[in-house]
């Protein structure tokens, strides 16, 4: 149906949005591997020259690299397990019938709305603070020592933060992924006398296997960056140093840009690995 | 759904998902509560929860001493620019790649969709130079710049999503009758694409409000959004709690209120369709 007219303006109207995107895409990550092969130190001298793979194999023998590494994939995976397991729970929930639905949904997605300082900061100072925070006041309450969570627990801390934010993220999408399931087959399954373990485990599980698929993905990808939480609360410290803030601080704390930019590559590969098999799933479904 | 349910079944599930989500909720309440404290009553042990003497004092000096409205005003300015210029952008592309698809418009799609992989701090040196050398660090226009390219691809592939459910025989039929590329876009296209683009605004409105990366290292103090202005009370401005909570309440409530608008669009953009 297309005319070569039509085609032809077409392709201008999208010469603006790719054209942008291509420049953004590309030019930075030119300069990157560009500066990832240099000895570049802006305040101690400058340029100091190429220095090949130096960077590459220094970022990852430095003793921060791998302590770095296992902290990303704990938060990383630990974040996914909670609002994953935690979002069936609830998507199910909801997905029952009750009054005052709409309130309770409204009241579950809120805290996704909330800008990552604000949340790491009313958690980090209300809560968790061990003098005034409401924590502290709890476990006083109950006669318990109060806990100095953001040394004593760094991660576990942070992971909380983290989950509170994207548990809504991770409910809302299973909650739209629930009600798409064809109701007649769990009324069939209930009248057979399927007990409501194997309803979930035959039925709602596989149905919401390609939604889980994507909340992985999807949350993997911004919680492989997840910077403001721990710039606010631990500033990297007590061993909450992730990849992403590792580079941070190569690159504008200590200024040590060749290394930081060769961090940065490896971030961005870490990153596309992910990637690929998202694209794959919004590839399909664009076919369909 | 055709189940009978008891009620008392429905009770129980009722007071089951409240529960949940109160407690889900409790931490912006409790925001919201302690910001209408007094500092003493904001660390009173133990903690009160309703009886006790509202004050909108903080809300005052949150204002005089800081200037929230300057922060406010960069957010208003970097959100809503970063958004509308995007759009602007982006509904050309969209809508080409809608209704004059080519062999390669799923490869370009997904492309775009890569560039928002890109981990930001991959980036951070190259961005940061630039910016020094345009003088664009702490600047208002320099930040919508960036906000806009990093939500191109999700505007793009939201209105993508929404055009693609306008059917192509309106459009086929319009073309029989002789209508221009022009009258076609303006006179049916606008018409039913307006909710789609309305919707998309919404979400990207809240993307960019609550960014946090960009905004933080590309900022100091002119330019600096709330995001910004909410981890400057990091330490030690931060135990007094109830400025805390009266600075982040009115950091948070505007966007509060557009999500509750914007749900079901949350699903559509941020999966880029893959869950309706």
């Amino acid at each position: 149906m297309a005319t070569q007219h039509s085609r032809s303006a077409a392709r201008i109207m999208m010469a603006p949005a790719v054209v942008l995107l291509l420049g953004w895409m590309l030019i930075p990550l030119t300069m990157t591997l560009y500066f990832s092969f240099k000895k570049f130190l802006p305040l101690r001298g400058g340029d100091l020259g190429w220095v090949g793979f130096d960077n590459y194999v220094r970022f990852v023998s430095s003793s921060a690299f791998w302590p770095s590494v296992q902290t990303t994939l704990i938060i990383v995976g630990g974040v996914l397990v909670i609002t994953v397991m935690l979002g069936v729970l609830l998507a199910i929930l909801l997905d029952q019938p009750l009054w005052g639905q709409g309130i309770v949904r409204i009241l579950v997605i809120a805290p996704f709305f909330v800008m990552p300082t604000v949340s790491a900061l009313v958690w980090k100072n209300m809560f968790m603070d061990p003098v005034n925070g409401l924590f502290a006041h709890l476990w006083k309450f109950f006669g318990a020592q109060p806990v100095e969570w953001l040394s004593d627990a760094p991660l576990f801390s942070i992971i909380l933060i983290v989950s509170w934010q994207w548990l809504p993220f991770a409910t809302l999408i299973l909650l739209t992924a629930i009600q798409s399931l064809d109701s007649e087959q769990l009324e069939a399954s209930e009248m057979d006398g399927a007990p409501p373990l194997a309803r979930f485990g035959f039925i709602i599980l596989p149905h919401l296997s390609r939604a889980i698929t994507i909340v992985v993905l999807i949350q993997t990808i911004f919680l492989l960056a997840v910077f403001a939480e721990i710039f606010v609360t631990t500033q990297g410290s007590f061993g909450t140093r992730t990849l992403t803030y590792l580079i941070f601080q190569r690159v504008l704390e200590s200024q040590n840009v060749g290394l930081g930019s060769a961090g940065g590559v490896y971030a961005i590969i870490l990153a596309n690995i992910v990637a690929i098999f998202l694209m794959r799933i919004v590839g399909k479904n664009l076919d369909s | 759904m055709a189940r009978a349910v008891t009620n008392r079944r429905k009770a129980l599930n009722t007071l089951v998902a409240w529960s949940v989500g109160l407690l889900i909720f409790f931490p912006i309440l409790w925001t919201i509560l302690t910001s209408f404290k007094t500092e003493a009553q904001a660390i009173n042990d133990p903690p009160l929860f309703l009886f006790f003497d509202w004050t909108l004092e903080n809300y005052a000096v949150v204002q005089e001493r800081s200037d929230y409205m300057r922060f406010l005003w960069n957010s208003v300015i970097i959100a809503g620019g970063s958004t509308v210029i995007g759009i602007i952008i982006a509904v050309p592309a969209a809508w080409s790649m809608a209704f004059v698809p080519s062999k390669r418009t799923k490869d370009i799609l997904l492309w775009m969709l890569s560039t928002k992989m890109l981990p930001a701090v991959g980036v951070l040196y190259p961005i940061y130079l630039l910016f020094i050398e345009l003088g664009l660090l702490d600047t208002r226009i320099g930040l919508t710049i960036v906000l806009m390219l990093i939500n191109l691809p999700i505007i793009v592939w939201m209105l993508y999503t929404y055009f693609k459910e306008i059917p192509g025989e309106i459009l086929e039929a319009a073309r029989m009758d002789g209508a221009a590329l022009k009258e076609e876009i303006l006179y049916i296209l606008t018409p039913m694409a307006v909710p789609g683009i309305a919707s998309t605004l919404l979400l990207n409105i809240i993307l960019a409000w609550n960014e946090a990366f960009w905004t933080l290292n590309l900022t100091a103090a002119k330019a600096a959004p709330l995001t910004a202005f909410i981890a400057s009370y990091s330490s030690p401005e931060g135990l007094f709690y109830a400025k805390l909570s009266a600075a982040s309440t009115m950091a948070i409530a505007p966007i509060l209120i557009l999500g509750w608008f914007s749900q079901k669009q949350l699903v559509r953009g941020l999966t880029f369709g893959a869950v309706k």
